[in-house]
């Protein structure tokens, strides 16, 4: 015993490091359970207000972009209404049914942490569990989907990117409604995959991608962006499709955090046909 | 000693936040991503005792990945350095120097020896991070591509900011 012991401080410098570089290994593999390792990421209260005071010195110099795009939005949403309008006044019988409507809700959040030139990229949003975030809800914005929340504390929330490899979206391309899975290609922050489209399918260039709605976080036709690049990769069933996404990350400020109301629901029903 | 254990303090805490809210946010195509915050490890004295080293790395590296959602990825790193960084020190240097100017900066060690100090840690380091980060030898080309420019970068701001400190 007392040899161990000489032997242990005698070797304590490389010791130390062997235990210290096991105790890295251990957190970087079990992080694959992203969902358990909740303390070590930026949802945590002092990082967050870190991220919190930096993202505000740093709004004022986007201020001018920030207000372009949001009167831009308005403008298409006013546009919409308008039409909407119309409708009404002319086919007074057509309504919408009011039973089933509001099944997504939404509510604004402030990207205060970004990246996406990781392969895991992550984004952290100032809006937490008291101001209604929860898990596997969908972030979009304008421009397309964003990512979806996997972890919430108190007032901040932290999601996967789309710029994440552990992120599928089902997807759908508008022209002929077929649907697949996007996945980040890990190489650039504004191209994704396409998988699973059948190589019978007709498959252009310039064809628009959007959420497909199977996945119970997005609702349907949201935009994520437009094919650049496909080819039948020899021996397999399916194209290889490259989409330009719509998003563009870099400039990433405001988003929206899309809530399914009827998302429970929808998982109890279905889960009771996997125990059939 | 007071005084200088403010300084490190004060330099570890500017080190993460320059790290995690300046420099995590240049990326050119997503090839060059400089890790300088290393630069506290190597600027400790060389007389620091090896459980203190490794201990603050450890530290240091777990800040960095808790800010940027990497757990263990940079602690693993920085630790691997730590625990290199004697050996680098005898290696480009000699024991009287080590020794007797116990700082690791330009003036004492002089730039050759300095460049050869900074070149090897950075190496062996961001060669671990972009190694573990990929976590796959499937891209091997494109993380060696990462490494390699990702080093030169971080060496060039390390010196940059280096004679900018020593020059004044």
């Amino acid at each position: 015993m007392r040899s161990l012991f000489r032997f242990l401080l005698r070797n304590h410098f490389l010791m130390l490091f062997l235990v210290l570089e096991a105790i890295s290994l251990t957190l970087m593999v079990s992080f694959n359970d992203y969902q358990r390792v909740t303390f070590f990421n930026s949802s945590n209260n002092l990082v967050g207000s870190v991220y919190q005071r930096f993202s505000n010195l740093d709004d004022y110099f986007s201020l001018g972009r920030t207000n372009a795009r949001l009167a831009a939005e308005n403008a298409s949403l006013r546009k919409q209404l308008q039409n909407r309008i119309r409708n009404q006044e002319n086919y007074p019988i057509n309504r919408p049914d009011t039973v089933d409507a509001p099944a997504y809700i939404f509510t604004s959040a402030k990207v205060i942490s970004n990246s996406v030139n990781k392969q895991f990229n992550y984004i952290t949003l100032n809006k937490g569990s008291r101001q209604g975030i929860k898990p596997d809800m969908g972030i979009i914005n304008d421009q397309g989907v964003v990512g979806v929340i996997t972890n919430v504390s108190p007032n901040y929330s932290t999601g996967l990117s789309l710029l994440n490899k552990r992120i599928l979206i089902p997807a759908k391309i508008t022209t002929n409604n077929y649907f697949g899975s996007l996945v980040w290609d890990g190489e650039h922050y504004n191209t994704a995959d396409l998988n699973e489209i059948p190589f019978h399918v007709i498959v252009n260039v310039g064809d628009t991608v959007v959420t497909s709605g199977f996945s119970n976080i997005f609702p349907d036709g949201i935009m994520i962006g437009v094919i650049t690049k496909y080819d039948v990769v020899s021996g397999t069933n399916f194209y290889n499709i490259k989409v330009q996404l719509s998003t563009n990350f870099k400039t990433l400020k405001y988003v929206e955090v899309v809530q399914n109301t009827k998302r429970a629901e929808l998982i109890k029903l279905e889960s009771n046909n996997v125990k059939e | 000693m007071i005084k200088d254990f403010g300084k490190y303090i004060i330099m570890f805490v500017v080190l993460v936040l320059v790290q995690v809210l300046i420099l995590n946010n240049i990326q050119v195509s997503g090839l060059i991503n400089p890790y300088v915050y290393i630069l506290f490890i190597l600027l400790l004295p060389f007389t620091v005792p090896g459980y203190f080293l490794l201990g603050i790395s450890f530290l240091l590296g777990i800040s960095i990945d808790i800010f940027s959602n990497t757990p263990g990825i940079h602690a693993g790193a920085t630790v691997l350095l730590g625990f290199l960084r004697p050996g680098i020190a005898q290696l480009i240097s000699s024991r009287e120097i080590i020794e007797k100017g116990n700082m690791p900066n330009m003036t004492q060690l002089g730039f050759a020896s300095f460049l050869k100090y900074i070149v090897i840690s950075v190496v062996i380091h961001h060669l671990y991070l972009f190694l573990a980060e990929a976590f796959s030898f499937g891209d091997i080309l494109e993380t060696l591509l990462r490494w390699i420019l990702s080093s030169i970068f971080s060496i060039v701001i390390i010196l940059a900011s280096q004679f900018i400190i020593f020059k004044n």
